[in-house]
């Protein structure tokens, strides 16, 4: 304990910190500041980019098309039914895996975790061969004597793929708090009259409200600035906020305007992050400390 | 017939039988504890008893009502848990006001009734914390609290004490039995300490390996225990050779072969001079409790437990040569254990 304070009080936690702080600032701050400054570099489609004017014109734009405002609110309502669906699904599998017996737990939690382990770039080319024109979906529909449907390059597959993406992302942290949990306060919810639903939704969901919320801003701060599924299963025609960007850098190889909306999407997604997170806390925070 | 009714009661996981054909019958308003090393099954008994265990044979009775396969909310028994189990999301007030809610009691006298019970044990002023804020004997309480103010006509007490540091427990230990009186409420608290046993309740039952070993008053208990584990694990006991003599009187067999085997309380050996008594020894040992002196004596019968009172005079040194002596009326025959511990 004290030399921790000893180091907390001097110059040493500086000292000691300095490596991670060097990554820290080489990785992060730094490219993000070239972002931000990039965004403001004025941008001809004749001379290319004059990194030596500053205009806001970027911005201007960006709030004056309605284009754009069309793909950040794809974006956002993409995103936000993704974390939705995961909160749906993740929190009762995550409660049924903590109640689960010995050998099961281990192997069920092994199983929702290897997706990880296979790429996204993988996995939506797999939902691309099950929701395509031919995929199996529509040969099956076909079996049974309907007509195929347009699954793929729509807002449902791009949906589909990122809840089973980012599933994992929601369970791990529900199940963290989960193992938290005194079963015996279950059982003495029961005992005192509950019956088995009214124990979950009393005693049970509202402890674990910190990992849902752990869970809810990860998910949706990963699937907000998705780039890979949107890519592969919402084609060219259903832009997200991060194809739009590689589209600008690459397509129009105008990166300041890449780099405005770049930044943009980054500050919506604090904003709505931090008001969300401001929200339940607020909510949970006196109860669970 | 009595108001809690074990019937032959049994629980098997697998190929071990954690609770054997057990019977037992509590009287209305009477504090029953089951006392036990751990893993003798009583707390299998007692979770049988609330419903969280499946019974795997016998019945359960409760005022005349089979509740054998009862679900535990239709049991409406209270429960303590020894982790105490308190919604930490939720005040105090909340808390002990839960098993009122799923009850839909209306407001107003709910509200009175969680008064009430939070007046009873002491609490009333902490209505408004949330359980991290109060300390292990304030949990301790509103546990209680929580399991009294539904009115169940059984409390169940789980190991209550045993996560209370030593002062907190007697002083708890107390307090359960004041408030256990002031409601009357029919008690079974499970608890391996001894001294929780012996002081808080009506009866003791004594439990090992599954089976009951032994029911009687706290007295009766120590004073007549009737195998050699009770008498090693309620209290100490010195174990020493006996065997009857002519007339059929129990006397101790000093040349240390005796059919018997006697137990004999340190505190009902007397210490005299040297030459004096029934047996010579000599101190080995001191220890100073406080209250009390416990000295080991090195005897021909192996080394024996003596407890004096510390009356103020001054101790025996160890190397002392003593003389025992005792009331042979006080000797307790043991009986074989039947089973093992």
């Amino acid at each position: 304990m004290n030399t921790l304070a000893a180091i907390r009080q001097g110059r040493q936690g500086y000292v000691l910190s300095a490596p991670a702080l060097a990554l820290y600032v080489g990785l992060l701050a730094i490219p993000l500041l070239l972002t931000l400054v990039l965004s403001l570099n004025v941008f001809d489609y004749s001379s290319g980019i004059n990194s030596d004017a500053y205009t806001f014109a970027h911005y201007s734009s960006l709030l004056g098309d309605p284009y754009f405002y069309e793909i950040f609110l794809r974006t956002m309502w993409i995103s936000a039914l993704t974390t939705l669906l995961c909160v749906l699904i993740g929190v009762p599998e995550a409660y049924i895996l903590s109640r689960m017996g010995a050998p099961w737990r281990s192997i069920f939690l092994i199983l929702i975790l290897t997706p990880l382990l296979i790429s996204v770039v993988v996995r939506a080319f797999g939902w691309s061969l099950l929701l395509g024109a031919d995929g199996l979906v529509n040969q099956t529909l076909q079996a049974f004597g309907g007509s195929p449907m347009k699954l793929l390059y729509t807002p449902f597959a791009v949906v589909i793929a990122l809840v089973h993406v980012m599933l994992p992302f929601m369970i791990i942290p529900v199940w963290t708090s989960l193992q938290k949990l005194d079963p015996a306060a279950e059982q003495a919810a029961l005992s005192l009259g509950a019956s088995h639903f009214t124990v979950i939704r009393k005693v049970v969901l509202p402890q674990v409200m910190p990992g849902v919320l752990s869970g809810t801003l990860i998910v949706f701060g990963l699937a907000a600035s998705s780039f890979a599924i949107p890519g592969l299963l919402g084609g060219r025609r259903l832009k997200m906020v991060a194809t739009l960007i590689y589209d600008q850098y690459l397509s129009e190889l105008n990166w300041p305007m890449g780099a405005a909306i770049a930044v943009a999407l980054l500050l919506l997604n604090l904003l709505i992050m931090l008001s969300w997170n401001r929200m339940i806390e607020g909510r949970y925070k006196k109860s669970l400390g | 017939m009595a108001f809690v009714q074990l019937e032959n009661l049994g629980k098997r996981y697998g190929e071990i039988d954690a609770v054997v054909a057990t019977n037992l019958s509590v009287e209305k308003g009477e504090f029953v504890s089951l006392l036990g090393p751990s893993g003798c099954g009583k707390t299998t008994t007692l979770q049988m008893i609330a419903g969280f265990v499946e019974v795997s044979s016998g019945r359960i009775v409760l005022d005349g009502r089979d509740i054998t396969h009862a679900k535990p909310a239709s049991r409406g028994l209270g429960v303590v848990f020894q982790s105490y189990a308190l919604f930490p999301h939720m005040t105090v007030q909340d808390n002990v006001a839960f098993g009122l809610r799923m009850r839909k009691v209306p407001n107003g006298e709910l509200q009175q009734r969680v008064d009430r019970v939070l007046k009873l044990v002491r609490l009333h002023q902490h209505a408004e914390r949330y359980p991290r804020e109060l300390s292990g004997g304030q949990r301790q309480r509103v546990a209680l609290a929580r399991a009294l103010v539904i009115e169940p006509p059984v409390l169940l007490l789980d190991e209550p004490l045993s996560n209370l540091d030593a002062n907190l427990r007697e002083e708890m230990q107390f307090e359960i039995r004041r408030i256990q009186r002031e409601v009357g409420i029919t008690t079974l608290m499970v608890t391996h300490d001894q001294s929780e046993a012996l002081s808080i309740s009506d009866r003791v039952v004594v439990m090992q390996a599954g089976r009951i070993t032994q029911i009687d008053a706290p007295y009766t208990l120590y004073e007549h225990p009737r195998t050699e584990f009770i008498s090693g694990f309620v209290g100490k006991a010195n174990l020493l050779p006996g065997e009857r003599d002519g007339a059929g009187v129990v006397q101790v067999c000093n040349t240390g072969n005796g059919e018997l085997t006697l137990s004999l309380r340190p505190e009902k050996i007397d210490l005299r001079e040297k030459g004096h008594g029934r047996l010579q020894g000599k101190i080995a040992s001191r220890f100073f409790l406080g209250s009390q002196w416990l000295y080991g004596v090195t005897t021909t019968l192996g080394e024996l437990c003596v407890v004096r009172r510390n009356d103020g005079s001054a101790p025996l040194a160890e190397g002392t040569a003593v003389g025992l002596d005792w009331d042979a009326a006080l000797l307790r025959v043991l009986s074989v254990d039947e089973v093992s511990a």
